[in-house]
């Protein structure tokens, strides 16, 4: 019987202290903030698009993916102005990395696992599937594993996955994309450019892109 | 006794299996250690909770209970009782139902195989075949603790 007990005393003392262990270790690599950014991080890249070139008008967003009111906006308004307005052709939709670093550690990681989903093809699934998972890793201490699943759902080639990850390929790219919006004068997320000018997040939804649209074709049919 | 002694380290292991899934859920683990990827794919799906509660708490407080029963079950006035077997039984032969719903579900519904899952589905077995060897031999027990000393 003493043996047993013995046995049952090394098996919880390994186990908590692989427990332990595990929690401890550093697990995923960090996105560096104060990247030096190289021609080749921006060379032929302005952004990830989805609509037609020869739609009415283009919305460039800078959005963070930690950010609550971007994923409202990604998950609610968005998928409307998809179907109604960028799938016909009305709109072309620009999305740049806007990551609040300071209250949102895992935006940088979360913005480049979608960059490195872009690498295989599958940009907007993985900016989707990021933003409908926030309220999940939002709350977790290293979301990496977490953006993981997502990609493997996704169907992404895991190991080309992970070298992109692990050599934090497009580090440049995003902060070169944080840098264009401070350019512009974003201070807040999501905001929004038009034409030149940059609209809040209150600014932009449906209907205003909507009636912006139909008025955009109304000039057109009377000018015809 | 040893039956009820092997289900009980069993259990413990299954407790450090489940308390590993469950800490990567609640984000305190980064990367789970699996190979495939099936892991977080599993994870991360919407069956990865039941009832609105995290499936690897479910397990983790269900080998508790497991080890508790089974360590309890060892002390002098209850090694030879039937109830404690027979919960025994009944405790892990629902992880073993459970346990197999989930594999279904890897298998045919998710498309994955988290091999901790795997690994605590087998665990779960194990501790149910224990418990049944264990049921097996506690009615004789019982018999010799209430049969008349020969004189």
């Amino acid at each position: 019987m003493k043996t047993f007990y013995i046995v049952i005393g090394v098996v919880a003392v390994v186990g908590a202290a692989a427990l332990w262990w595990m929690m401890k270790r550093p697990t995923s690599v960090e996105i560096p903030i104060d990247v030096v950014i190289q021609a080749s991080d921006t060379a032929g890249f302005s952004g990830y698009y989805i609509g037609s070139q020869d739609a009415l008008i283009e919305v460039s967003e800078y959005g963070d993916y930690q950010c609550p009111f971007c994923q409202s906006f990604a998950v609610v308004q968005f998928p409307t102005i998809k179907s109604r307005l960028v799938d016909v052709g009305l709109v072309r939709w620009r999305f740049r990395d806007f990551p609040l670093d300071g209250s949102h550690p895992h935006a940088r990681m979360a913005a480049h696992s979608a960059a490195c989903a872009d690498d295989q093809g599958r940009y907007w699934e993985a900016h989707e599937a990021i933003y409908h998972g926030q309220p999940v890793w939002t709350l977790e201490r290293n979301a990496a594993g977490t953006f993981r699943g997502y990609m493997q759902q996704l169907g992404l080639d895991l190991p080309e996955y992970d070298a992109c990850m692990g050599d934090t390929r497009y580090a440049g790219r995003i902060e070169a994309s944080r840098q264009e919006g401070i350019r512009l004068g974003v201070n807040s997320t999501p905001s929004f450019v038009m034409n030149g000018r940059l609209f809040a997040a209150r600014g932009m939804n449906y209907d205003f892109l909507r009636a912006l649209t139909d008025s955009l074709q109304q000039v057109a049919a009377a000018g015809e | 006794m040893k039956y009820r002694m092997a289900a009980a380290l069993l259990s413990l292991v299954g407790v450090f299996v489940s308390s590993y899934l469950y800490l990567y859920k609640i984000g305190k683990i980064g990367t789970m250690a699996c190979g495939t990827g099936g892991c977080e794919t599993v994870q991360t799906s919407e069956w990865a909770r039941f009832l609105g509660i995290e499936v690897s708490l479910l397990g983790l407080l269900g080998y508790l209970g497991l080890f508790l029963v089974a360590l309890a079950g060892l002390q002098p006035p209850l090694v030879a009782r039937r109830g404690v077997a027979l919960l025994l039984v009944a405790m892990s032969g629902l992880g073993v139902a459970f346990a197999f719903y989930l594999t279904v579900l890897e298998v045919f519904v998710i498309h994955a195989i988290c091999y901790w899952c795997v690994g605590s589905a087998v665990i779960i077995l194990l501790v149910l075949a224990a418990s049944l060897l264990d049921l097996r031999r506690t009615p004789a027990l019982e018999s010799e603790s209430v049969a008349p000393h020969p004189s």
